[in-house]
């Protein structure tokens, strides 16, 4: 126990050298450390600070300020659009069966689709053609797998009924689609915004957590993100009258929206069918023209999309088209003669900001399904700050108390503690910044916890060499058993404290997690300065003084 | 070299723990079943984490004026909102309840709420600051109690396991009655002062069940050692000894970590109360059950003392 090695030493050494290194950082202004680059903006470390680390210690939402919003992604309305398409899958194949099958009916019915034969005869036949639709579900990496993506059967009790469903690993797979469809288009949002370091994840089954540090708007966040942003284009029926109300009753093919932005509401009938949607968009921009007074949106279709915007507008020439964003009309202008170059612009009474946030959402596609805010926390920066100073004086004061105490307990010993405790912080700070952790509130509470328990190693021991110490033993013995005999009560009280910080991680969320963070990264640094560092401080003191007591 | 040392105990120790023992459980029996009690009667303050619904923390440019709040948020007919002063004047906590709806309408009409609520505290007095808004849905609510019970029984679980793998059965048993009394007491803590349970709550939680176990562990750690020291010895001898060998650690533990808790509760901020309170409450029950519970407890469940134990 007593003896090191010239390896044990350089290992110690290297770790105490390596925390330093490592919390180094956090001690100097970011100014010192990058330097920006003025073309993109980006960070490079400048200086010393290309050789050694330069990351400093993540600060969470709840020190720096910024919004935490969990969307749910809505899977009933994918759900339903699947077993829509499923339907009219369905009567299509019938239809196109040699000879065609006649059905009574084909309806979505709960979470299946029911296709009633016209004659019992025929659902064997249906049945055949009707399984073919049934594809091998493709995994996430897109090879097909083992299982089926539709359950086809036939009707135990109604002898005409055949019934298709989803499987659970087609929902599955869609779902999975579905999320990541949706954190990618959101992404592109955030970048198209220029949104400086949000955090989009996949939460759970079907959510999706977006943090923006710095945000303390979360209404602007959510416009962005939690716009479906499903555009398409609609020819104009100007003979029908949609009411004050919108209300009116409209043959079949056509529907009523709502103009944006008017007050009182105005309302104007279009065919259901959309011409064009915003998936033959390839780009818009921001630009002016010479007839509207704000700016304006540009777009461009693509090579498709402008054969059929050049048709439409040639044959409709003096009507009216309404571009519909998520149910809403922001313009509905007159065909005034072709359009053949496959681009045109909006005029919606924009403002710059909204013009702005229609270009990124255009460019940066629809979401495959509507997202919904289940949970949002938004923290002002100055309260940020506040919790961080706060904190950093708990710290502190808790810090100093416990060197006193120790001090006051323990003498020589307890100023080894005290080195060993100062080397402990470093080392926690060394290894939040090496890993890239986030250090939140209930963290900076676990490096409290810490330092309060970090030194039960330490007195585990120094009671340990006082007992050996008054059964007679030489300083060197008395110090010898001392650590020898604290040993397997420390690693037995800090295992059980290590498995509730991992139970914390593993279940816990954010701010929770940090603190299980600090809590597992300060029982590890915790037994190596307790048992390890102060050891050493012992023996150096012990080689160089020759005490004939241990003052303990 | 001499230092003037405090000796804050006695260094050898002998204090009947094992005699007092009969009042001791009665003790903490009476204290397990007035938490149930209070819990079952009164019930636990949730905060927003478990309850779900709106809240905020605002700062007024003058000494807020609580009653008129009270007034303005409840004229918005979103549910009866609760007003909560924190240390400064100048700063309140606002809350309204989950808003009604099913499933993702239920959530739409909680960010109604969020707009309508921030833009009537806006409106109303001039200045404010809108420090911090949560607004937790029904579904994330649900989830988090059910993961915060899952969490702290797991751990519970875990540390049976690894106790009885390091340790006999029979300290495993006494140890998580221990850890189990811990639990229930603190949740009967929050129960009586009412202050606010919320996701740092069980994070303490946990920790007091780590730190409970840490002290327990210390104790049955001496008396493994004592056993195959001291074949001989009656079992309630020992575990005196045992108790008394490790006092001094116990207390000098369980004060530096409470003077380092007690730092955290004063200075810490308004954010770390409810946390740091349940930390501290933890330590002292804890400590308490290593060495009234979680010991003496041996004597009644009784230790295989043929010497095969390790």
């Amino acid at each position: 126990m007593l003896q090191f090695g010239r390896w044990k030493l350089f290992s110690i050494i290297a770790v105490i050298f390596l925390g330093v290194l490592y919390s180094l950082p956090n001690l100097v202004p970011e100014s010192d450390r990058y330097s920006v680059n003025e073309i993109d903006n980006s960070q490079e470390p400048r200086g010393i600070w290309r050789w050694i680390p330069s990351k400093t210690v993540n600060l969470g939402l709840d020190l720096q300020g910024g919004s935490h919003i969990v969307f749910e992604v809505n899977m009933a309305e994918v759900r339903e659009g699947q077993l829509e398409t499923l339907a009219a899958d369905a009567r299509q194949t019938l239809r196109a069966a040699t000879p065609p099958l006649l059905a009574r009916s084909v309806a979505v019915v709960g979470d299946e689709v029911v296709v009633l034969m016209a004659r019992p005869d025929d659902r064997d036949a249906a049945y055949d053609v009707l399984s073919e639709l049934s594809q091998p579900v493709s995994s996430a990496l897109g090879q097909p797998g083992l299982t089926q993506t539709l359950d086809v059967r036939r009707d135990g009790s109604d002898l005409s009924a055949i019934r298709l469903g989803v499987t659970p690993e087609q929902l599955e797979a869609i779902r999975t689609r579905t999320v990541t469809q949706s954190i990618e288009v959101i992404r592109r949002r955030l970048d198209g915004l220029g949104t400086t370091d949000p955090t989009i994840a996949r939460q759970g089954d079907s959510r999706v957590l977006v943090q923006v540090p710095g945000a303390s708007d979360p209404d602007a966040i959510i416009a962005i993100v939690g716009a479906q942003a499903s555009m398409s284009f609609h020819l104009v029926d100007e003979t029908i009258n949609p009411g004050p109300n919108g209300q009116a009753r409209v043959p079949p093919g056509r529907t009523i929206y709502p103009m944006a932005s008017t007050n009182p509401p105005t309302y104007l009938a279009v065919e259901t069918a959309s011409r064009l949607t915003g998936e033959n968009l390839t780009s818009a921009s921001v630009s002016t023209s010479q007839t509207a007074v704000g700016p304006v949106v540009a777009f461009r279709f693509d090579t498709q999309g402008a054969l059929v915007f050049g048709d439409m507008t040639r044959n409709n020439v003096g009507k009216r088209f309404a571009i519909v964003l998520d149910g809403e009309i922001i313009t509905a202008p007159n065909i005034r003669g072709p359009i053949l170059g496959g681009s045109g612009i909006i005029e919606g009474n924009f403002t710059y900001e909204t013009a702005q946030q229609l270009v990124v959402l255009l460019n940066a596609g629809a979401l495959p399904a509507s997202l919904t805010p289940v949970e949002q926390r938004t923290v002002l920066a100055s309260l940020g700050q506040d919790q961080i100073e706060s904190g950093e004086l708990a710290v502190l004061v808790g810090f100093l108390a416990v060197i006193v105490f120790m001090i006051a307990a323990y003498g020589l010993f307890g100023v080894f503690a005290t080195i060993a405790l100062m080397v402990n912080v470093i080392l926690i700070m060394g290894a939040l910044s090496g890993l890239g952790a986030t250090l939140t509130l209930p963290g900076i509470a676990g490096i409290i916890l810490t330092i309060g328990m970090a030194v039960d190693a330490n007195v585990l021991i120094y009671e340990r060499i006082r007992e050996e110490n008054k059964l007679g033993r030489t300083p060197a013995n008395a110090l010898q058993a001392g650590y020898e005999r604290a040993l397997s009560a420390i690693l037995d009280a800090n295992v059980t404290t290590f498995i509730a910080a991992a139970v914390l991680y593993m279940l816990g969320a954010g701010p929770v997690r940090g603190f299980a963070i600090t809590l597992a990264i300060g029982i590890i640094t915790s037994v190596f300065t307790a048992f390890v560092f102060s050891r050493l401080l012992a023996v150096i003191w012990l080689r160089a003084f020759k005490p004939k007591a241990i003052p303990l | 070299m001499t230092f003037a040392l405090i000796r804050f105990l006695p260094t050898s120790a002998n204090v009947p723990f094992i005699k007092i023992r009969i009042w001791a459980i009665a003790f903490s029996v009476l204290l397990v079943l007035g938490s149930l009690f209070e819990f079952s009667n009164v019930g636990i303050n949730f905060g927003i984490d478990f309850r779900g619904g709106i809240q905020t923390e605002v700062r007024t440019t003058e000494p807020a004026d609580v009653e008129a709040m009270r007034q303005v948020v409840g004229d918005l007919n979103l549910g009866d909102p609760r007003i909560q002063q924190t240390g400064n004047p100048r700063e309140v906590l606002i809350s309204l309840p989950l808003q009604p709806g099913e499933g993702l309408e239920g959530e739409e009409a909680q960010q109604v709420a969020r707009r309508a609520l921030e833009a009537a505290l806006q409106d109303n007095f001039p200045g404010i600051e809108l420090r911090g808004t949560d607004v937790i849905g029904g579904a994330v609510s649900g989830e988090l109690v059910v993961k915060g019970f899952v969490a702290v029984s797991l751990a519970l679980f875990l540390m049976l396991v690894y106790i009885w793998f390091q340790f006999e059965w029979q300290f495993s048993v006494g140890a998580i009655l221990a850890l189990t009394h811990d639990v229930i007491a603190t949740v009967g803590m929050f129960s009586v002062t009412q202050m606010t349970f919320d996701l740092a709550t069980v994070a303490a939680i946990l920790t007091i069940v780590g730190y409970s176990m840490n002290d327990t562990v210390i104790v049955y750690d001496r008396i493994r050692e004592n056993l195959r020291k001291y074949k001989k010895m009656p079992l309630g001898e020992l575990l005196n000894m045992s108790i008394n060998d490790t006092l001094s650690r116990t207390i000098l533990t369980s004060s530096t970590t409470l003077v380092a808790l007690l730092a955290l509760y004063t200075i810490g901020g308004e954010a770390l109360k409810s946390f740091s309170f349940a930390m501290i409450w933890g330590v002292v029950i804890g400590t308490y059950s290593s060495i009234f519970v979680a010991a003496p407890l041996l004597l009644f469940i009784g230790v295989k003392r043929d010497g095969s134990s390790s």
